[in-house]
């Protein structure tokens, strides 16, 4: 009853092609917004910013970074982990070097190195598509994986082998490193979070998203009209790179504050393709959908059985939850294969014509 | 100068000088080879018959290897428990058409991709929550499978041979044989072949698709198990084996996705192509290269041949 559009007129092209045309959505937005930037660092408790929405966030834009690449794209991807570890790697590195310059410019510095990266493994994406190209971008991961192991300058020969996560302060309060509250590091992950929605957001609905849908949907026929497919699927590769590089950094200086290469492992590259493709490929509100029900929905199950008290051993705890995460991902796929984001979007339209079906 | 010496000269000196060495490297490259070739075999059948890139088929290997030795420890003998894994093996193939491929008929390629995952994880859960995490040791010697070393002088030199390799390599091949055979001279080999070929022109001649997919994903369960046995009884029976199954994808596309001889030959030039790089250049590099030296020759030919070497040409149409 109250999600109508009735009386709201468009006068110009441009109100029609936003990306909130109707009012209702600007007030929800806004809604979530001030939620997320008011109410969850005053009264959410340490373990739901630290365990709960700082990955989720970091998780969400690891998945548009891949949703860029592979849903509007259609370029398949699992180097996502190799591509989060090299921009961990590049800030760690310059924050070494450059100890002064505050650690969020390196954040977002970073997501260039792994662009650059990135753009090195999509060189064989001109002539390989598909599998072939799923498989090639493996290539990429396992060398990658290598070198953070091999390369002992990379973690700055530290004894460990592992990163660890220097203090570094702005305007005298702490960021990064042990000391930094949870409600700092969640409002800066929060921030970084929206402002790269955003500027994701103003990519694919510009001319450069409909050049990548174009390749997506046949390459062929893109190039006939006059794209060039080499420069569009490497600057997907570049821009995807420089998401997942900039959510791999704040992973490891933002949530974890310290990491080893395992981290990087080939399983994140399938737990981020898992949440694109559950969440919807090719929609931006699907990489929240899919960070959220992938991320959080073990959580969930783990702590059903203590909620009802039932004595569940950890080990078998933990199995279980494989077991129903697997069932479940078949489950969704077989009920609505283009993802959550469809099954929102449909919500959305039954809402609009309510109570007529149509 | 110094490193292209190294990288150019030094590794071809060493294996002029020991040739027993190159011989036992080379060996090593081919048991390796054939067992990646196993694996990439059972991608290859449910691949050409149904479209899907099995990613399970790794986890398969594991669950199967893990069902015989987990039989056994409960009391059963072991050639009965052989006989109900293969049921078991039945069993999952027939729950994967029904229940997954069924109601995802149709759908694009990397639906179906995802939806083995979410089986994937099915299966580590289950084999975990059944049979429990440890790591567990093959049946090997309840098999009559044969144990120890062969050493014998060779060219100034010991080369050493495991009999689980030989008996490895044999079975390996038996096994192509009979697939190959299967393949072109029996009913249902032509009825695959021709839904690999078509979909909807097998189904208007009248081929059941549902039967087709219980019998290739069935073919694939048996080849997986068979993997897990000889895999099992080199090492040992554990989660970590699936990690083959991401060696197992460079030798895919190096033999093309939907070609059986391009499995064998790829996982051969991988497998060997691994060990000689491993021994030879690896130092150079500071080890390990293992992980990645195998995409890095599947790269490499795919460069000059996108379609993998035996598979067939993309041809695409406006």
């Amino acid at each position: 009853m109250l999600y109508r559009e009735a009386g709201q007129y468009k006068t110009n092209y441009a109100a029609d092609m936003a990306v909130f045309p109707i009012l209702q959505d600007r007030i929800g937005i806004a809604v979530i917004l001030l939620i997320a930037y008011v109410a969850f660092p005053l009264l959410g408790s340490n373990f739901l910013l630290n365990s709960v929405l700082i990955p989720f966030l970091i998780f969400a834009l690891a998945a548009i970074g891949l949703n860029l690449l592979t849903g509007y794209t259609g370029l398949l991807s699992l180097g996502t982990g190799g591509f989060m570890g090299v921009g961990a790697y590049a800030c760690l590195k310059l924050t070494t070097f450059f100890p002064h310059v505050n650690i969020i410019v390196w954040i977002i510095a970073s997501g260039f190195f792994s662009a650059a990266v990135g753009v090195l493994f999509g060189l064989p994406s001109l002539r390989i598509k598909g599998f072939y190209l799923a498989v090639a971008t493996l290539a990429a991961q396992f060398f990658l994986e290598w070198c953070f192991i091999r390369i002992p300058w990379l973690y700055n020969n530290s004894v460990s082998g592992a990163i660890e996560v220097p203090l570094r302060t702005m305007f005298g309060i702490p960021i990064t490193g042990p000391t930094a509250t949870s409600v700092t590091r969640y409002l800066i992950v929060l921030s970084i979070v929206v402002a790269m929605t955003w500027v994701a957001s103003n990519l694919v609905h510009g001319r450069i998203g409909r050049m990548w849908m174009s390749v997506r949907d046949m390459d062929l026929a893109a190039e006939l009209i006059g794209i060039r497919l080499l420069r569009a699927k490497l600057l997907a590769f570049a821009v995807s790179s420089f998401y997942c590089g900039v959510a791999g950094a704040m992973m490891v200086f933002l949530w974890y504050g310290g990491a080893e290469a395992e981290v990087f492992a080939i399983d994140q590259s399938f737990l981020v393709l898992f949440m694109v493709i559950i969440g919807g490929l090719g929609t931006l509100i699907g990489s929240f959908f899919g960070a959220a029900l992938i991320y959080i929905l073990p959580i969930a199950l783990r702590a059903v059985p203590a909620a009802f008290g039932l004595p569940i051993h950890p080990a078998a705890a933990e199995q279980l939850t494989f077991v129903i995460v697997g069932a479940l991902i078949i489950v969704f796929l077989v009920l609505e294969p283009n993802g959550l984001a469809r099954l929102w979007q449909i919500g959305k339209q039954k809402l609009r014509v309510w109570p007529f079906p149509y | 100068m110094d490193i292209l010496y190294k990288i150019f000269v030094d590794p071809f000196m060493q294996m002029g000088t020991s040739p027993d060495l190159l011989v036992q490297t080379l060996w090593d490259g081919l048991v390796a080879g054939v067992l990646y070739a196993l694996i990439a075999l059972g991608f290859v059948l449910i691949f050409k018959a149904s479209g899907v890139f099995n990613f399970a088929q790794g986890i398969m290997v594991v669950f199967a290897a893990l069902t015989l030795v987990g039989l056994h420890e409960r009391g059963v003998p072991a050639f009965v428990a052989l006989a109900l894994t293969v049921v078991v093996m039945f069993a999952l193939a027939y729950g994967v058409e029904r229940l997954m491929l069924r109601p995802l008929v149709n759908q694009s390629d990397i639906i179906l991709f995802m939806a083995t995952f979410g089986l994937t994880y099915f299966l580590v859960g289950l084999g975990q929550l059944v049979f429990g995490g440890n790591p567990k040791v093959m049946i090997a010697s309840e098999l009559y499978l044969p144990r120890g070393g062969l050493e014998f002088k060779a060219l100034g030199g010991f080369v050493s041979l495991q009999k689980i390799d030989i008996a490895a390599v044999i079975i390996a091949s038996i096994m192509v044989a009979v697939l190959a055979v299967f393949f072109q001279r029996t009913r249902i080999g032509r009825a695959l072949r021709a839904v690999a070929d078509s979909h909807q022109a097998a189904l208007s001649v009248g081929i059941s698709l549902e039967q087709i997919w219980v019998i290739v994903w069935f073919a694939a369960g048996i080849v997986a198990l068979a993997t897990g046995i000889m895999w099992g009884a080199r090492s040992e029976v554990s989660f970590s084996l699936q990690i083959i199954a991401l060696k197992a994808l460079p030798v895919l596309i190096l033999g093309g996705l939907t070609s059986i001889p391009g499995a064998i030959v790829g996982g051969l030039i991988i497998g060997i192509g691994e060990k000689l790089g491993e021994f030879y250049w690896g130092p150079l590099l500071g080890g390990g290269i293992e992980t990645w030296f195998a995409y890095v020759i599947a790269l490499g030919f795919l460069v000059f041949r996108p379609q993998g070497l035996f598979g067939e040409k993309i041809i695409e149409r406006i």
